[in-house]
């Protein structure tokens, strides 16, 4: 790996959520690293904290012990503007059309249109919905509703993209279809995404490095690099050392 | 009806598009033709009732009586008090609008604002409205004045209620993704919560309409010289229920029309996949 400061620095991170009638134990002792232009999968079980995780790097929740630091020397970060989030619904504006739905993030930043305008073309060209720019959301299937989201993503062109699985309300095959679509616009993009799922084979999949938490409190149980060459195709599925991998996950977490 | 574009090949589409568009057209045409046959046929209903059965006219007139009372301008004045009824009923209505978003918008962006005052509006609103006729008759004398006011005091609450529940009716993580981008309040609240309540707004205001209409007549009926309401209560006395019929006919009409442009302006400002039908 290269010795550079990396991207993204967790360490010793830990989130308590008060209530009057006790202390909840959301994130224990989290840390991990994320190099620029990585795509981090987070992986473990429903209410593992994995959302905990992903809403203290988005700025959204702030944590009691443990450092979080984005950004680093050679790559500032600016956390209003180089944060894009997708969540599991599209959570589209419904009287908005596709393309002013894109632009959302740039309005309210302040950008200049006539640029944004453009470059929310390229990007709905890019997540294929080149055709669907004047539609209204309504018009689009869940599945062109959830690029249409990662198009807004995308449009403020930040460097960070913090995903709480995008394609979890999706059916399998769509998924899947997702999924190839999401490593094709991370390989053109270029962008560093932390990919929250619960999704074991999509993880191995998508990640180019694997963060395993286990459940109740979230502690981090591994974290690796995926050793499987890009571009991806769903063949790898099918491979020795794919199977290895998820077996490694799934033993984790204790379901072997 | 709205037809699934779910995923049609991209060169498909706008043929497909125009082909759906046709296919509406021929469904509206069927639906209105529907609508003005039911309507003709109930009229015909209605006068063969009355012809055929011999019923007295001052207990049931037959429509083509009713219509007869158009003519006589001198003892109805129909133009003059329908425009008194409507300027109630309108001004009663959109006075509630604009107090009830107002109030509404108030209240969601304060939370004590919200807590005090809702509770006691809704307290107020128990009072039956009719019954503050004659004291608003004390307080304002008769006219218009009062008639508004009965009208808009029946019926702003539930454009209150509709739009408070729509102010507050936004994904959590909609917010979530708009807090990371810094959105000020007033673009939260221009950008995603004021469009994404005007459906809640207008299904309020279609409510509204039907119970400003009642309040603008109940006014009539107590504290007023003119209006369609004030009418019906004079040619009571002569038992012209023809006249009493037309005015009742006149009220529709005008409740009709505010309900037409309600609608209208629905279709211009709420697209098609967020209105609450």
């Amino acid at each position: 790996m290269s010795t550079s400061e990396a991207f993204i620095q967790l360490d010793s991170v830990r989130k308590v959520y008060r209530s009057k009638r006790e202390d909840f134990l959301a994130v224990s002792d989290v840390t991990f690293d994320v190099q620029a232009g990585e795509l981090v999968a987070m992986v473990g079980p429903s209410g593992c904290g994995k959302t905990t995780v992903l809403k203290i790097l988005a700025g959204l929740h702030s944590h009691e012990e443990g450092t979080v630091r984005i950004g680093s020397a050679a790559d500032s970060f600016d956390a209003a503007k180089d944060i894009g989030m997708v969540f599991q619904q599209p959570l589209l504006l419904k009287w908005r059309r596709v393309i002013d739905n894109v632009l959302l993030p740039a309005e309210i930043l302040g950008l200049n249109m006539g640029e944004a305008r453009e470059r929310a073309g390229h990007l709905l060209e890019m997540v294929g919905l080149s055709g669907f720019a004047n539609s209204y959301p309504y018009e689009l299937s869940g599945g062109m509703q959830q690029r249409a989201a990662i198009a807004r993503a995308l449009v403020h062109d930040p460097k960070l993209i913090l995903m709480d699985e995008p394609f979890g309300a999706l059916d399998a095959l769509t998924r899947e279809k997702m999924n190839l679509e999401l490593l094709r616009i991370w390989g053109e993009s270029g962008k560093t995404i932390v990919f929250v799922t619960h999704g074991i084979q999509e993880a191995v999949f998508l990640g180019s490095r694997v963060v395993v938490l286990t459940a109740g409190p979230a502690r981090m149980a591994d974290n690796f690099l995926v050793d499987l060459p890009h571009p991806r195709s769903l063949d790898i599925k099918t491979t020795e050392v794919f199977g290895d991998y998820t077996r490694r996950i799934y033993k984790l977490l204790g379901m072997e | 009806m709205l037809l699934n574009v779910a995923c049609p090949p991209m060169d498909n589409n706008r043929e497909a598009g125009r082909e759906t568009a046709r296919e509406a057209g021929r469904e509206a045409f069927r639906k209105w033709v529907l609508i003005i046959v039911m309507h003709l046929v109930a009229l015909l209903a209605w006068q063969a009732w009355i012809t055929l059965g011999k019923v007295e006219p001052y207990i049931m007139p037959a429509p083509l009586d009713t219509f007869a009372t158009l003519l006589e301008y001198d003892t109805y004045r129909w133009g003059h008090n329908t425009m008194i009824t409507a300027a109630s009923v309108f001004g009663g209505f959109w006075l509630a609008v604009i107090v009830g978003v107002t109030l509404a918008v108030l209240f969601s962006w304060s939370r004590i604002l919200n807590d005090a005052f809702m509770p006691l509006i809704v307290s107020l609103n128990m009072i039956p409205k009719v019954a503050l006729g004659p004291i608003f008759i004390v307080w304002f004398s008769y006219g218009l004045g009062p008639n508004i006011l009965i009208a808009f005091s029946i019926c702003f609450l539930p454009i209150l209620i509709t739009t408070t529940r729509g102010l507050a009716d936004v994904e959590p993580e909609l917010i979530d993704l708009v807090r990371t981008l810094r959105a000020s309040r007033w673009q939260i609240f221009t950008k995603i919560q004021l469009p994404g309540a005007l459906p809640f707004i207008f299904s309020g205001m279609k409510v509204a309409v039907v119970l400003a209409v009642a309040g603008a007549i109940v006014g009539e009926f107590i504290a007023s010289e003119e209006g369609l309401g004030y009418l019906m209560m004079q040619v009571q006395v002569t038992l012209d229920t023809a006249g009493m019929f037309m005015a009742v006919l006149m009220i529709t009409a005008v409740g009709v029309a505010l309900y037409g442009i309600v609608l209208l302006l629905e279709r211009l400002l709420v697209v098609r996949d967020a209105r609450m039908e």
